[in-house]
């Protein structure tokens, strides 16, 4: 019998968790001397008061699903890949070698072309991480964490190298024409009414969708999934019922790879149209705490990369309108994945404790 | 390469290895009790900031060491109320308190400072100044030994030597006293030391302190000796190489030293990398250079034996009932 009903466990403490998240956020805005209402009204008025800031919402929140898909794909085989970051950055150089170097037809072959490119680097420099997990018991946080600083310090040199374009900018060069992803802006235009004027978001979120999808189906409705998730539970009782433990490791962060590498159609192709320094801009770490609040689910982290989505954004306008810097939004971050991942039995117990009592009554 | 800029290396070194090595006994204690922490990069770095931005207003630097050791300690409550009372999981709660430092001290430099997330520049008293040992002078002509004193051995912050000296006052404390025992029974097998009547919450809750303590020297060193002020991300992954260099170590002080000077003087290395161009005869790519840490904790964690932690390291540990 479960203690608790399970909408208390999907909803009522991911809600309860980012409430006092937003709490502490609020005491820090105030001891900075910044009204948090205003501050709050600010942003929701910044990343959803009009179809420009959704459409920029939207451009977030597809980051943050690709990354946020490839951290809950590993948590469902009980590993923690913080190298998100590190993978999302060589899915950019993925999509940027394909998109300077090869000359597309029309958008949609580059963008399945782009697409399998990202993945493809992405899963490449999940696979030493997860090979040495497998194969040498080197523990995959500190691996992964590594191949963060070694792909930055990787697309540095190639940035003001190989990859550089004429100018002072350590950036490739713009990609072709036929290589440009249809925006919102393109896609809601209705003659004399245009929606999402300006904004970054782009024909990617729709891939991010299917992402989801792709993810959930994998998860729960094939045999490998079942196999990841048996992992997970039990790496002893998966040996036992003859799951290769190297065999799943391996897969799992080769498509955990793949997921954060895929980021880069949004970031890099959609909406730089070019690689520049440093182009994943965080997005990885964030997913660590959107999958902690997606419950490791796929719909629970498009819905946590959506409120993602809005904070960043949101997070912008502070920046650009009061002293707030833009770092707050790193603290809320942290204080999300404090919350819903550390803390998690902080709010539990109690609520736990709670319902048994109404159960007795 | 002559003598002197040998000397010099090595005096780099051993600049660069004391944050590493500090940072390293800290996760040492936490870890041979059976905590994880993947936080010491955060907790550097929120003593970096709290140790600048009180030496900077005071003006006295050992107010500033204070500070820092209090903000890394706050953070180390964070993390022991997260990982030993409420069981939670201890990787997540590091990368927690490391984000919650990376933002919270630019916030807050950028409130009280208004520098973009810095710290003035300190100088003076606010900061902790070279010593010379004792006849460093008048021994500085003898040949090779004297010039080693003097250059090598003399002359840095008393950080430095702090450091130093914990190496052998770690091993100490484990392997010499009882508190040590049972430190190391708490990460091995906690049942036991229950069973004992050691109060196992309480030998986590101390491991976790002894390491917020450290972890707050090593970040005040990076920003009141090693630099002036601090900077944004100025601990820049030095938490994980201590880790790594940890695991390296296989959790044993002595072995912790070594590994740090290794780590050292890599870094070294990155700082003058005309030196390396002059001995190995051909230019290395300074992002090459820059990284080559890192590229050696893969390789050292990967490649170079099994290490295998304290048994009951990454559990909380649940009495029964």
């Amino acid at each position: 019998m479960d203690v608790m009903p399970k909408w208390a466990d999907v909803i009522l403490i991911p809600v309860i968790s980012i409430i006092l998240a937003a709490i502490l956020s609020a005491l820090v805005i105030l001891a900075i001397g910044e009204n948090p209402w205003e501050a709050l009204k600010l942003m929701v008025s910044g990343a959803l008061g009009s179809t420009y800031g959704w459409g920029y919402t939207i451009y977030y929140a597809t980051n943050f699903i690709f990354t946020g898909l490839a951290v809950a794909i590993a948590a469902q085989a009980k590993m923690f890949n913080i190298g998100g970051e590190g993978q999302a950055l060589l899915g950019g150089l993925g999509v940027a070698i394909v998109c300077l170097y090869i000359p597309w037809p029309h958008w949609t072959l580059a963008l399945l072309g782009a697409a399998a490119a990202a993945a493809l680097f992405g899963a490449a420099w999940a696979a030493i991480p997860a090979f040495l997990q497998a194969k040498r018991g080197s523990h995959i946080v500190i691996t992964t964490i590594m191949f963060n600083f070694i792909a930055a310090a990787l697309l540095n040199f190639l940035l003001i190298g190989a990859l550089k374009a004429p100018g002072m900018e350590p950036a490739t060069a713009k990609f072709p024409e036929p290589a440009h992803l249809p925006s919102f802006q393109d896609m809601f235009n209705f003659g004399d009414t245009t929606f999402f004027r300006g904004a970054p978001a782009n024909v990617s979120f729709f891939v991010a969708l299917a992402a989801c999808l792709f993810v959930w189906a994998l998860v729960w409705r094939t045999r490998l999934g079942y196999e990841i998730r048996s992992f997970g539970e039990s790496e002893s009782a998966a040996k036992y019922a003859g799951i290769s433990p190297t065999k799943i490791i391996m897969v799992t962060m080769l498509i955990s790879g793949a997921l954060a590498g895929m980021m880069a159609i949004n970031n890099v192709q959609g909406e730089a149209e070019r690689l520049v320094l440093n182009a994943a801009e965080g997005a990885g770490f964030i997913g660590i705490a959107v999958a902690l609040m997606g419950r490791n689910h796929p719909f629970g982290v498009l819905l946590a990369a959506l409120l993602f989505g809005f904070l960043y954004q949101g997070g912008a306008e502070l920046a650009l309108w009061t002293s707030i810097p833009r770092e707050l939004i790193i603290v809320i971050q942290a204080l999300v994945i404090l919350f819903t991942g550390a803390l998690d039995n902080m709010v539990r117990m109690p609520l736990e404790r709670l319902f048994m009592s109404m159960r007795r009554a | 390469m002559d003598f002197a800029t040998l000397l010099q290396m090595l005096d780099a070194t051993l600049r660069l290895a004391t944050p590493l090595l500090l940072a390293c006994l800290a996760g040492l204690y936490s870890e041979r009790a059976g905590i994880f922490d993947i936080g010491l990069e955060g907790k550097m770095l929120a003593a970096a900031f709290m140790s600048a931005a009180i030496a900077s207003v005071t003006g006295n630097v050992w107010l500033g060491l204070l500070a820092g050791i209090g903000a890394s300690m706050l953070l180390s409550g964070i993390h022991g109320l997260a990982s030993i009372t409420f069981r939670g999981n201890q990787l997540i709660s590091g990368v927690a308190i490391n984000f919650l430092a990376a933002g919270l001290t630019v916030v807050v430099a950028q409130s009280w400072f208004k520098q973009g997330g810095r710290t003035p520049q300190l100088s003076g008293d606010a900061r902790f100044n070279p010593i010379e040992l004792p006849f460093a002078e008048q021994l500085r002509d003898v040949p090779v030994l004297g010039t080693i004193y003097y250059e090598l051995i003399s002359g840095h912050t008393i950080l430095v030597y702090v450091a130093l000296l914990l190496v052998p006052a770690t091993w100490w404390i484990l392997y010499r006293t009882r508190f040590g025992l049972r430190l190391r029974a708490v990460g091995e097998n906690p049942a036991a030391v229950d069973t004992a009547g050691v109060s196992v919450i309480g030998l986590r809750f101390a491991a976790v302190a002894i390491c917020g303590v450290l972890c707050g020297i090593a970040g005040a060193y990076l920003a009141t000796a090693l630099q002036a002020g601090f900077t944004k991300d100025m601990s820049a992954g030095r938490g994980y190489i201590a880790l790594a260099a940890l695991i390296f170590a296989k959790w044993r002080p002595w072995y912790a030293l070594y590994s740090c000077l290794l780590f050292g003087f890599l870094q070294a290395m990155a700082l003058r990398s005309d030196v390396v161009e002059n001995v190995i005869g051909f230019a290395l790519n300074n992002q090459l250079l820059d990284v080559l840490p890192f590229i050696l904790v893969v390789i050292l964690t990967g490649f170079v034996g099994k290490a295998a932690g304290p048994k009951a390291g990454g559990e909380a540990y649940v009495k029964e009932r």
